[in-house]
């Protein structure tokens, strides 16, 4: 077995335990390069097929061919598809784009309270999310089953052990758990394997006519290409072996303070 | 394409020996932060208003950059041009160790740091003893801060000589000791001539190249924990990861503890090369050739090199729950995908991990950050290995309230060769009453049996059933209908139709059934239970129990069955109102050796009726009765 191999085996392993141990289980998936990989892993461990719906927590300000790629995915691969949206706020129009709220205010009720919603109409247990460790600092500290208590919240300081692939499957009611199948890969890993299986990604992440590609995807008011002459996967495999610039460097959110991306994360964010 | 081979390396040690800054001064030395971050950390100090430290570079969290100290295991990645490095930052403070062990199971192999000026420390030692217990075979023991000893080559060696003792009483063999300065990046890429021109060894890095990731334990006897079962088409599909040895399409099989056996039909991969083999670390499917009922928690092996199977055994525990543990109370164990009930049989010694001395003679409870020797006994019997001979089979964690809350490792195991039926009635035995079943055949004229009605909604099997137990009951012999609409009103409440739940739900009847008829009667199953493996348990469950069982497979074309629809099921089916219908949208496997089919497309229900009623009564009949049949 070669390194992706040993990645690959160790998230299906960790697909089939979620899917085990909980009865209401949804993936989250946000369109982007990690949890379009993260989904290919579930049709490898249900052997082609994805026995739970997915779930997309739409902003209304994701970059427009996001949204058209996602449908057609969804049709040719036979998925089933939630879109969770906060109506309500989107209604009042509080949000960062109308110059109403912060980047991280925006991100708090679009997404993170977006979700909540999501989860608490359908009453999911169990919720698969492609974060990776190498991302940022505070998903360095992730667990593979990461509980969550009732506000969605996620205890920073006090963690389950996880040991030899044993992992916290027994939770209070009204709490959930984060399941995390891809939080030992690397962006370049996540890279090699599309490579390697060649699964469709969205065109955004390829450099264009000014030279500039996005690395990281999320709504366009915050997300900025990077400098770039990758046009293939190949050519962002080879770009990624020498980078030392940070992969979520693009995304304008993270920077509003110190660890503005670590008490979104606390409050319930991916 | 290019394959990197990946090491984890887990740092660990005493609080503020240097771990982090460490960490940081090899990632500076190689030149790999990222552009911009040794800038940044050196502006947030300046506005902090405290010394620049490399340590921050690896604290993810405010209150890892307020308190200075690592709260929870963190991983950063680099490379040298052999390979690419995953290093675990793990925290050194006792409070956290549960987080020191997260980040050590995950580890290839550790880097122990000892600070030169304060010496070996209570959780030096403990951290050693754990990297044992996580089984942790390379380990290189780095000796920090030299600078505050004016790197002198005595201390250096004092430190040596004492933990070297310590590691080789556990029987871990450190690979090598440096001496180094993380401050000032002294032997870490670059061997310190100035100041430590007596060291001439090799430098961090250097040493980092001279580890292996382990091998998978290909070679081992096979273990293949079964995961789950999937059914997304006809097939009944063993999901699982191979932990150790290889498995072949061929090759036989056999499950543990229940001893059941049969042989790998296929080995299910979706988009990858087909391969007819398995090795350890290859999470697949697989089918067998012959329907045996298998779920979750059994571990197959081949004939052999079997594991042991004991419901007690004995562990070295390390123990993590806020509550301690204690001799008597109930705790879930979870062994590879086994999960049940356990309870802690006897305490043989609770060890101080940080002098390797008994703590006490005798003690009822382990402590939080505790490890211990005891004796676990679990409710039912549990397929397992000594840890040394496969560690996959050989560990195990303990459940407290919600929380894993131990690890042990086993050991001490038997391996017997044993027959493959049975382990299950070591300690439960089926109480037989006074009254035999003999008396209560010859009573009743007939001897208690099952009639198993098996077929699509809509094919009779409830009209057959009736008709049945009228026909029995007016020759005064006790028979009584198992509906499986009535079986869910109460029993079986709480199921709904998933596959996992009609299986228990065919279970449970067939249990039932089993008592009816172990108390005398003739009883009449009629359900459609649909999968060939719940059916063929229900004959396992009936054959246990030496009662007779009669498959009857109710044959009726589903077009036929549809236009009759006497519920209402197939139209609404069809709407898409219920989900998993049989027949519909959930699959039907027809029996492939019944003892009876009865095709109701072409017989009339009286006809039916006689056709199993002549069967029965050759099956059930008392020879030494004089009461007419």
């Amino acid at each position: 077995m070669n390194h992706l191999d040993i990645l690959e085996n160790q998230s299906v392993f960790i697909m089939r335990e979620a899917f085990n141990k909980f009865e209401n289980l949804a993936m989250l998936w946000s369109i982007g390069k990690d949890s379009t990989v993260l989904l290919w892993l579930a049709r490898k461990a249900f052997l082609g097929h994805v026995p739970f719906p997915l779930v997309h927590v739409d902003t209304t300000y994701k970059i427009p061919s996001m949204i058209e790629y996602r449908d057609q995915l969804v049709k040719e691969w036979n998925l089933q598809l939630i879109v969770g949206k906060n109506e309500e706020v989107l209604k009042s129009g509080v949000t960062y784009p109308n110059g109403k709220a912060t980047r991280v205010e925006c991100c708090g009720t679009l997404k993170k309270d977006g979700l909540k919603q999501v989860l608490e109409k359908h009453k999911f247990t169990g919720v698969i999310v492609g974060v990776r460790r190498d991302e940022d600092p505070t998903r360095a500290k992730e667990r593979y089953f990461s509980p969550r208590d009732k506000n969605m919240e996620w205890n920073v300081e006090d963690q389950p052990p996880e040991l030899w692939d044993q992992f916290k499957t027994d939770f209070e009611p009204g709490t959930h758990i984060r399941i995390h199948p891809l939080l030992h890969w690397t962006e370049l890993n996540v890279w090699e394997y599309i490579e390697r299986e060649n699964i469709p990604v969205i065109p955004l992440y390829f450099a264009n006519e000014k030279g500039e590609r996005y690395r990281s995807l999320g709504c366009a008011p915050c997300t900025f290409p990077v400098k770039s002459n990758a046009r293939s996967v190949a050519d962002i495999v080879k770009e990624l072996r020498h980078t030392k610039t940070s992969e979520r460097s693009g995304r304008a959110q993270d920077k509003e303070s110190e660890d503005a991306f670590e008490k979104l994360r606390r409050d319930g964010y991916m | 394409m290019q394959t990197t081979e990946q090491l984890k390396i887990v740092i660990v040690g005493h609080v503020d020996h240097g771990k982090s800054t460490f960490v940081g001064r090899l990632f500076f030395d190689t030149g790999s932060l990222p552009d911009g971050k040794y800038e940044q950390l050196q502006e947030i100090a300046r506005r902090r208003g405290v010394p620049f430290e490399f340590a921050n570079l690896m604290d993810g969290l405010q209150a890892e950059r307020d308190q200075n100290i690592t709260i929870d295991t963190a991983q950063i990645w680099f490379r040298t041009p052999k390979r690419q490095y995953v290093i675990i930052d793990a925290p050194g403070h006792k409070e956290f160790l549960k987080n020191m062990i997260t980040g050590a199971a995950h580890a290839h192999a550790a880097l122990l740091l000892i600070d030169a000026n304060e010496g070996v420390q209570e959780q030096s030692r403990r951290h050693g003893y754990l990297l044992h217990l996580l089984g942790i075979q390379q380990v290189i023991v780095l000796v920090n801060k030299m600078d505050l000893k004016n790197y002198d080559e005595k201390v250096f060696q004092h430190i040596e000589t004492e933990y070297r003792a310590f590691l080789t009483q556990l029987g871990v063999t450190p690979k090598m000791f440096i001496p180094m300065a993380a401050k000032h990046g002294d032997n870490i890429a670059a061997l310190s001539s100035k100041n430590m021109p007596w060291y001439k060894g090799l430098t961090v890095l250097q040493a980092l190249d001279e580890f292996n990731v382990p091998p998978k334990p290909t070679n081992l006897p096979l273990r293949f924990p079964i995961q789950d079962v999937y059914r997304f088409d006809h097939r009944r599909i063993l999901a699982g990861r191979v932990e150790s040895g290889t498995l072949k399409v061929g090759d036989r099989l056999v499950f543990w503890p229940s001893g059941k056996s049969s042989v790998v039909n296929t080995i299910e991969r979706w988009s990858s090369p087909a391969s007819l083999t398995a090795s350890a670390g290859e999470s697949i499917g697989v089918t067998l050739t012959e329907q045996i009922f298998v779920e979750r928690g059994q571990v197959a092996s081949h004939e052999q090199d079997a594991p042991g199977v004991a419901r007690e055994f004995k562990a070295n525990l390390f123990w993590m729950g806020r509550a301690n543990m204690e001799i008597g109370k109930r705790y879930k164990l979870k062994l590879t995908t086994q999960e049940l009930e356990c309870e802690v049989k006897s305490i043989e010694k609770v060890i101080d991990a940080s002098t390797l001395g008994q703590v006490e003679k005798s003690r009822n409870h382990v402590a939080r950050n505790d490890v211990a020797e005891l004796t676990l006994h679990a409710r039912l019997p549990v397929a397992l290995d000594n840890h040394h001979r496969i560690p996959e089979s050989g560990r195990f964690v303990i459940v407290d309230d919600r929380e894993v809350s131990g690890g042990g490792i086993i050991s001490g195991v038997k391996y017997e060769t044993r027959s493959r039926d049975g382990v299950k009635s070591e300690n439960l035995t089926w109480s037989k009453g006074e009254v035999l079943s003999k008396e209560r055949a010859i009573r009743n004229g007939h001897h208690g049996a099952v009639v198993w009605l098996t077929g699509f909604s809509g094919a009779g099997k409830s009209v057959i059933a009736t008709g049945l137990e009228r026909e029995l009951f007016s020759r005064g012999m006790q028979a009584y209908v198992l509906d499986g609409d009535n079986l869910r009103y109460g029993l079986n409440a709480n199921l709904g139709f998933s596959p996992q739940d009609r299986s228990e739900n065919i279970r449970r009847a067939a249990e039932s059934a089993k008592l009816f008829a172990d108390a005398g009667f003739v009883v009449i199953t009629s359900l459609i239970s649909p999968y060939r493996v719940d059916r063929v348990r229900a004959r396992e469950i009936m054959a246990e129990g030496q009662l007779r069982f009669i498959e009857v497979f109710v044959d009726c074309p589903l077009e036929v069955c549809e236009k009759r629809d006497p519920k209402n099921l197939y139209a609404r089916a069809r709407a898409g109102e219920i989900k998993e219908f049989t027949g519909i949208s959930a699959p039907y496997e027809p029996p492939e050796k019944p003892e009876l089919v009865i095709q109701t497309s072409k017989q009339s229900p009286e006809e039916s009726v006689a056709a199993v009623m002549d069967f029965l009564l050759q099956t059930v009949g008392v020879a030494d009765t004089s009461y007419a049949i």
